[in-house]
């Protein structure tokens, strides 16, 4: 197929009308009018705690709002409006999502029964950890040290060369690093 | 060529499996020429792999369709550089680059380690050998040959996912290709050391320039996987938690602790156990993230095509753990500690206590990556484990340790004393003090930003005293004007001052992930003329007004373009362009859905982001999300500079500044004047 050529207008003065597309068949179907509802605080929030069902791993806003070619977010994010026209909060969405499609539908698991151990086990295994050690290092830092007899007295250094010095400062450096 | 490929794949596979079984037979021990045969195996397995790897990329750019990867992954309207990275675009390639990446990088680590390491050289070899055989043995035996024919001959190939068609795409799996295969050289020291009973610090100084550069590239490929991500794939971040971006952090994280532990074994003899542990541990978790990505057993938008390789790496996973680990606990013994930790006000306390928290976030990491499948395992309920649950349980460890990062270097080693203490963390609790006070006078209220903002303060306040210290210190010695002293300073004290301005990327890091908190995003649909306004967290108006639609067609796709006209705050300041694309082969048919290309205008304080969604009736009405995200241009800086850090640390001693030598005289009356530097 023979396809026109034409370059990309970024300077494209404002025309103020819906004129049709030169190539229709590029754009894969048809976007729906956003409207105050869409970006409504409550939907927003509501579907930023729901995960997509596709594959994404993100939530259904995200997932909407990102790439727009996925097929189940929208479907998804009918069904909160829905909700949402018919006065449910954000919590009551929710749940009503929690109970069509099961707890996978949450982006997170809940903070109680068996999602607890989910948040708390990294800390408190940390926390163990860490009181484990400083207990540890408490024990050790109170052994006596061994006795030592008193040192001998250095001997005299001789003066040093530069060779010496240059060397002195190297290991110096060594020793810092 | 496919044929030669095969071949040399075989070949490949009958030296590498003979180096394993003789390295670990011992008999080089006895046997001279069997011990150079060793050592030099792993050049022969290279060179018969580049063979197998040069063969595929003939076969990639000559568009040979008959074999199966090049159809898959492959069209004839595909950009040259685009054909070059389709050789690790699809799981069968990427296997052969991982195997010939390893292969050099073992051949490499015969070549340039020194004579003082000679014993270990015939089991690394083994070690790496065997790696080596197991990529072979996936890609022979398992569902992964490359060469695979296909039983006719496509015209055109399938051509390569759009949202591979990017930059960074060429690099971003290559930099973390070679940070997880980086880290088999460590570990196959580490092997050796513990095969070889030879435990001292050896094995250790002959792994440093390795671990680093595996690091690294680790670092380089996770960042640049981020801007991938926010370029790329349209969703206005770079982190999503994803279990394969977390399959790469993991052994990030071991061997960030790792590089902190390592000290403590140099200079004291300490944490020998916990060492080989981290290093062991940390090629176990280049591994599990490879199972991960390959055997689909948890969703995520990177994984390959499901297939039975996956299961040929948890099984070398659980292999190479329990012989590891048994060999670890059979040397336990002799890996006592040369001293004790003397006190909690110490340096190595506070690297232990880093380690811990470094591991700690791994762990969470892990168990979140995880945790899907124990739930679904204990209650049989399937559960999802996104960014809220990562971000609650890591964000306090990831404070956390971005206080241990300013604490650490104020510390002294073995013992600090209590003026110390208050003479050295004056300057930075200062500094934290002041960014706390000019946050909150500037009107921002949210906890965690407050508390990372403040710690931020801090490691920049100990970072910039242990310059100014240093730096001071040298013009007092020496005379040296202020930048000379700076770059005398960092070249003469590379791993310590490179390390530092690492510490410093990660505050970077640390400051740009909080501005990711206040992004706002907002839907619309305009018709050619019409506007649309966004607030962005900083008070800007942003004021977009709709240009219109252009279609052209561009190499191996067509274009639809939607540009928009941007002001701030009513002032003009560009255009910004998003496009929807559809991409065809060679024939214009289409090959994949249609994909998006975001349109991004960044400055330093925050990033205007662009989604076209696409039109409105087939008219030039156009539907775009809108989004405003702070900092993000420093997260890119961050890299950098970690960058910059990194290479500082690892360049080769004696090459960034000459040592300053000067007359014993002078520096006997200069040394009068001395005063203490804080290390």
């Amino acid at each position: 197929m023979a396809l026109q050529t034409q370059p990309p207008r970024p300077d494209a003065p404002a025309r103020g009308a819906a004129d049709p597309l030169q190539q229709p068949g590029w754009i894969d179907g048809t976007r729906r009018v956003v409207d105050s509802l869409q970006n409504d605080p409550t939907v927003v929030a509501a579907e930023r705690r729901l995960r997509c069902t596709c594959p994404c791993g993100l939530d259904i806003f995200t997932c909407r709002t990102t790439d727009f070619t996925c097929s189940y977010s929208p479907v998804l994010h009918d069904e909160v409006m829905e909700l949402v026209k018919a006065g449910v909060d954000v919590d009551g969405v929710v749940a009503a999502f929690v109970a069509k499609h099961g707890e996978r539908i949450l982006l997170a698991p809940e903070a109680r029964g068996f999602g607890v151990l989910g948040y708390i086990l990294p800390g408190v295994a940390i926390l163990a950890s860490a009181g484990a050690l400083t207990w540890v290092l408490i024990r050790r830092g109170r052994r006596p040290a061994p006795e030592r007899g008193p040192n001998p007295p250095p001997p005299p250094l001789p003066a040093a060369s530069q060779g010496e010095m240059a060397r002195l400062d190297r290991a110096l450096a060594d020793l810092e690093s | 060529m496919i044929l030669l490929g095969q071949f040399a794949m075989w070949a490949a596979l009958i030296v590498a499996v003979w180096t394993m079984v003789f390295a670990f037979s011992g008999r080089w021990r006895t046997r001279a020429e069997v011990a150079t045969a060793l050592i030099r195996a792993p050049y022969a397995v290279s060179a018969c792999l580049w063979v197998a790897s040069l063969s595929l990329w003939t076969a990639i750019f000559s568009h040979d369709f008959s074999v199966e990867y090049v159809y898959s992954y492959t069209s004839r309207n595909l950009p040259d550089y685009y054909l070059f990275a389709s050789f690790w675009a699809g799981q069968k390639g990427s296997l052969l680059f991982w195997a010939v990446v390893l292969s050099s990088f073992g051949a490499l680590a015969q070549a340039v380690t020194g004579a003082r390491y000679r014993d270990l050289l015939p089991s690394v070899a083994g070690v790496t050998s065997g790696v080596v055989a197991f990529f072979l043995v996936v890609m022979l035996l398992g569902d992964a040959n490359p060469f695979e024919r296909l039983p006719f001959v496509p015209p055109d190939g399938r051509g390569l996912n759009p949202q591979l068609q990017n930059p960074g795409m060429v690099v971003h799996p290559p930099m973390l290709y070679l940070g997880y295969i980086g880290m088999t050289i460590p570990f196959a020291f580490a092997v050796a050391a513990l095969f070889a009973r030879r435990l001292d610090a050896g094995w250790i100084h002959a792994i440093r320039r390795w671990s680093l550069l595996s690091w690294l590239f680790l670092s380089v490929g996770i960042t640049i996987g981020m801007w991938w991500a926010y370029v790329e794939l349209g969703w206005g971040g770079y982190w999503a938690w994803d279990p394969v971006e977390n399959a790469s952090l993991l052994p990030w994280l071991t061997l960030t602790a790792f590089l902190h532990s390592v000290m403590i074994q140099e200079k004291r003899g300490m944490l020998k156990r916990w060492n080989l542990g981290l290093v062991i541990g940390s090629f176990l978790l280049s591994i599990l993230g490879t199972f991960l990505t390959r055997s689909g057993v948890i969703a995520s938008v990177h994984s390959f095509t499901q297939s039975n390789v996956g299961y040929f790496f948890l099984g070398f996973m659980i292999i190479v753990a329990v012989l590891c680990y048994t060999l670890l606990y059979t040397r336990w013994p002799a890996l006592e500690p040369e001293a004790k930790l003397e006190s909690l006000a110490s340096r190595e306390a506070a690297f232990l206590f880093n380690n811990l928290v470094l591991v700690g976030i791994a762990f969470s990491v892990l168990w979140g990556t995880l945790f899907p499948i124990l739930s679904e395992a204990v209650r049989g309920t399937k559960i999802s484990v996104g960014p809220p649950f990562f971000n609650r349980v890591n964000v306090p460890l990831g404070l956390l340790l971005l206080l241990l990062t300013g604490i650490g270097p104020l510390i002294a080693w073995r013992k600090t004393s209590i003026p110390n203490l208050k003479r050295q963390f004056g300057a930075p609790l200062t500094a934290a003090t002041v960014a706390l006070a000019a946050l909150i006078a500037a009107g921002m209220r949210d906890g965690y930003a407050l508390v990372a903002l403040g710690l931020a303060g801090f490691v920049v306040g100990t970072v910039g005293q242990e310059f100014w210290r240093g730096t001071r210190a040298r013009r007092r010695l020496y005379g040296e004007a202020l930048l000379v002293a700076v770059a005398r300073l960092v070249g003469r004290n590379q791993r310590r001052y490179g390390g530092y301005l690492v510490h410093l990327a990660i505050v970077v890091y640390f400051v740009a992930f909080t501005g990711g908190a206040f992004k706002v995003t907002r839907e619309a649909t305009l018709r050619v003329g019409e506007s649309v306004e966004i607030k962005s967290p900083y008070g800007h108006v942003y004021r977009l007004t709709h240009l219109g639609v252009s279609q052209y067609e561009a190499l191996n796709r067509r274009v639809s373009a939607a540009t928009l006209d941007v002001r701030r705050d009513g002032v003009r300041i560009g255009t910004i362009k998003s496009e929807k694309r559809q991409h065809v082969d060679s024939f214009g048919r289409n090959t994949f859905q249609p994909s998006t290309e975001v349109g991004i205008m960044s400055s330093l304080r925050e990033d205007l982001y662009l989604v076209f969604a696409g039109t409105v009736d087939l008219t030039e009405r156009g539907s775009f999300a809108i989004t405003v995200i702070p900092l993000v241009w420093w997260v890119w800086f961050g890299g950098v500079l970690l960058v910059i850090g990194g290479l500082i640390t690892m360049w080769p001693r004696g090459i960034v500044v000459a040592p300053s030598i000067r007359p014993a005289a002078t520096s006997a009356r200069r040394a009068e004047e001395r005063e203490p530097v804080a290390v």
